[in-house]
């Protein structure tokens, strides 16, 4: 401060003012907020000051629909017996939260073994609001845009190439839990994996990098996001395919084939046994009459 | 008890306890006692045949009209060459067993035949007969008079139950064959992992960068000598050495947070910042496994539903599994990529006679 009053006395009769020093430092930081604002896009404050209305209109979603398990900032809630109510949120991300609630698993109905998807509650622009809340509070993957998962732009043989390597890290990587054409199957403790055909690429890409639930993380790290793009055009190969061999029974496996057999097949043959030895029409005549 | 053997010895049915009411009145069918039904059953019946005939040609028709292999043609949605071919083919042999059902409930002899139900005992005659010329037989070989030729005859025949069990040695090589067979991890105590050999991907064959991977992350492996190039200098692989490598050496990774890791003894640097490796084949018959439950650090067998805990040393914590899952010392070479330390240290798969009895037991977790 002398500093300045001293440099400040050099410019100013008014220099021995007591206040100089600091009007001269109100001056300069105007002068450089004016100067910044001149430099710098409009758009880009703009896009600022939106996306904190988007941070502070998920902040008020967040409240009301998701803070009763997962705690007041996102930090997660315990119950008495130390058991997890709601998970920490501070770092999984938008494409967490755009996966949960976008195939409406969360916010959950009631606690349980495993969120159900079901109807969505939130439009899509409240859901990027609770995105980019969740965002702010820790770094985490960010939702994925159409190019990481579409394959619009390849065709071809590369396009069946792709397909082929998408199939083979299917067959290693996924099938073990998801089923060998993606239906899904049971898990331990009441969980399951879910059917994953006929669900929206963006909510395929999501699940791979933040691992829902109980679902290990597919991280860009551990599958390249090219490789995580060929599992997904594989996956919608799987839903255009012809039913070669007729009826597929949802593709379930061989335990509901086999009931099928016992039920369907060796019911159907006990029916026709029956009829066959079922009494035929008799007549009231007798040979004699005719 | 006494009734029964008074049967037996008066040998008569006893009284029945309801008069027999015999045979009801035969009642004719509609194609008995009229013709023109009789005509109609004779064309429905004939008709069927004609039908199954029409089905073996349609069958024909289909397998060379329909194109399968690049360019299946469909029908409502299926492969219109398996649904013909197969609705076809069921319906002509349908068609054969319903005609023939129908000529033989309409058209063949309508006659109600009885056999009368007779005692199953022989006569005593008979009985006594038989029991003689039993008895004559034996006096005759001598076989009660003479014990060593009945021993020795018994023993022989014991014996020939030994080529048996000798042959089923050759259903596979023994653990002291296959150990001794000249190829990379040949035997049931080793697999082809050894010091330094990079962890890659499954498939594509890429190595591992630990810094890449996140926690939660699973990683279905190999060891990097099933897949050979001019770069990494591995050898060949003969096709079934490719195989028994891979099915023996498949590994998972997963990263989980290193403070979760309860290690065992002697494993407290098996791991590199929370990323371990466990053999992928289960403990109990060797199914290949990775339902992976991020969150509890469990993999579960979807054979038998052997759950085993990664954060433990692969503790067997559910199921019939009767062996902690063997666990790949890991650590991360100059570039950062995961390396093994060493080949399993015990083996991997289901136990087998040859094996200690030893398992490594609780760390002391909780349960589930």
């Amino acid at each position: 401060m002398r500093f300045l009053n001293h440099t400040a006395g050099r410019l100013s009769r008014r220099r021995r003012g007591p206040l100089a020093g600091a009007m001269i430092l109100v001056i300069g930081l105007v002068s450089a907020g004016f100067l910044f604002s001149a430099v710098t896009s409009p758009a880009q404050a703009e896009k600022t000051q939106t996306l904190d209305a988007q941070v502070e209109q998920g902040r008020q979603l967040y409240l009301v629909g998701c803070s009763s398990c997962h705690g007041l900032n996102g930090e997660g809630v315990l119950t008495i017996n130390d058991k997890q109510l709601g998970p920490n949120l501070v770092g999984v991300g938008a494409a967490a939260v755009d996966f949960q609630v976008g195939t409406g698993r969360m916010p959950m109905a009631a606690p349980g073994v495993q969120a159900p998807d079901k109807p969505t509650v939130y439009s899509q622009e409240e859901i990027d609001a609770m995105a980019a809340y969740v965002a702010s509070l820790g770094p985490g993957p960010a939702i994925p845009d159409e190019s990481d998962y579409s394959v619009d732009g390849i065709e071809g043989d590369e396009l069946e190439a792709a397909i082929t390597r998408g199939g083979q890290i299917f067959l290693t990587n996924c099938t073990a839990c998801h089923n060998f054409a993606g239906s899904g199957g049971a898990m331990p403790r009441g969980g399951w994996a879910p059917k994953i055909r006929d669900v929206e690429d963006k909510y395929i890409y999501e699940a791979l990098l933040t691992g829902p639930q109980t679902m290990p993380t597919f991280s860009n790290g551990n599958l390249t996001p090219e490789e995580k793009r060929d599992v997904i055009a594989y996956i919608n190969s799987l839903e255009d395919s012809t039913d070669y061999g007729g009826f597929t029974m949802g593709t379930l496996g061989t335990v509901p084939e086999g009931l099928f057999a016992w039920v369907v097949g060796i019911g159907g043959l006990v029916g026709f046994a029956v009829w066959i030895a079922a009494h035929t029409t008799r007549s009231t005549r007798t040979k004699g009459e005719a | 008890m006494t009734d029964l053997q008074h049967r037996h010895e008066t040998d008569q049915a006893p009284e029945e306890p309801i008069a027999n009411p015999g045979l009801p009145e035969h009642t004719w069918r509609p194609t008995d006692v009229d013709e023109a039904a009789e005509r109609r059953a004779e064309r429905q019946v004939a008709g069927m045949y004609l039908l199954s005939v029409v089905c073996v040609i349609a069958f024909t028709v289909v397998y060379f009209t329909t194109e399968v292999g690049e360019n299946w043609d469909t029908f409502l949605g299926f492969g219109a060459n398996t649904v013909g071919l197969g609705v076809f083919l069921g319906l002509a042999l349908l068609l054969i067993g319903t005609g023939t059902i129908q000529w033989a409930r309409k058209l063949m002899s309508d006659h109600e035949m009885v056999e009368m139900r007779h005692p199953a005992r022989s006569s005593d005659e008979d009985r006594e007969e038989t029991l003689a010329a039993l008895a004559a037989g034996t006096e005759d070989s001598g076989i009660a008079r003479r014990p060593l030729i009945r021993n020795t005859l018994l023993g022989s025949l014991a014996m020939l139950g030994v080529p048996a069990v000798v042959l089923l040695r050759d259903l596979g090589p023994t653990p002291g064959q296959a150990a001794a067979a000249d190829y990379p991890g040949a035997g049931l105590e080793n697999t082809v992992w050894e010091a330094g050999m990079r962890v890659v991907r499954d498939v594509v064959g890429t190595p591992i960068r630990a810094s890449d991977l996140e926690v939660g992350d699973l990683v279905n492996a190999e060891p990097e000598a099933v897949f050979p190039t001019e770069e990494n200098g591995y050898p060949e692989l003969s096709h079934g050495e490719l195989h028994v490598a891979t099915s023996k050496a498949a590994v998972i990774v997963v990263r989980m947070e290193p403070e979760d890791i309860i290690a065992g003894e002697g494993r407290e640097n098996w791991d590199v910042d929370g990323i371990v490796c466990y053999s992928k084949i289960c403990t109990h018959v060797g199914c290949p496994i990775s339902l992976y439950e991020r969150t509890t650090h469990h993999v579960l067998c979807p054979c038998h539903q052997s759950t085993f805990d990664l954060a433990d040393s692969g503790r067997v914590v559910f199921g019939p599994a009767g062996r902690h899952l063997p666990q790949l010392p890991l650590a991360v070479d100059e570039e950062g990529y995961l390396v093994a330390q060493s080949d399993f240290t015990e083996p991997v798969g289901p136990t087998y006679w040859e094996r200690d009895h030893k398992d490594i037991g609780d760390q002391g977790e909780a349960d589930l």
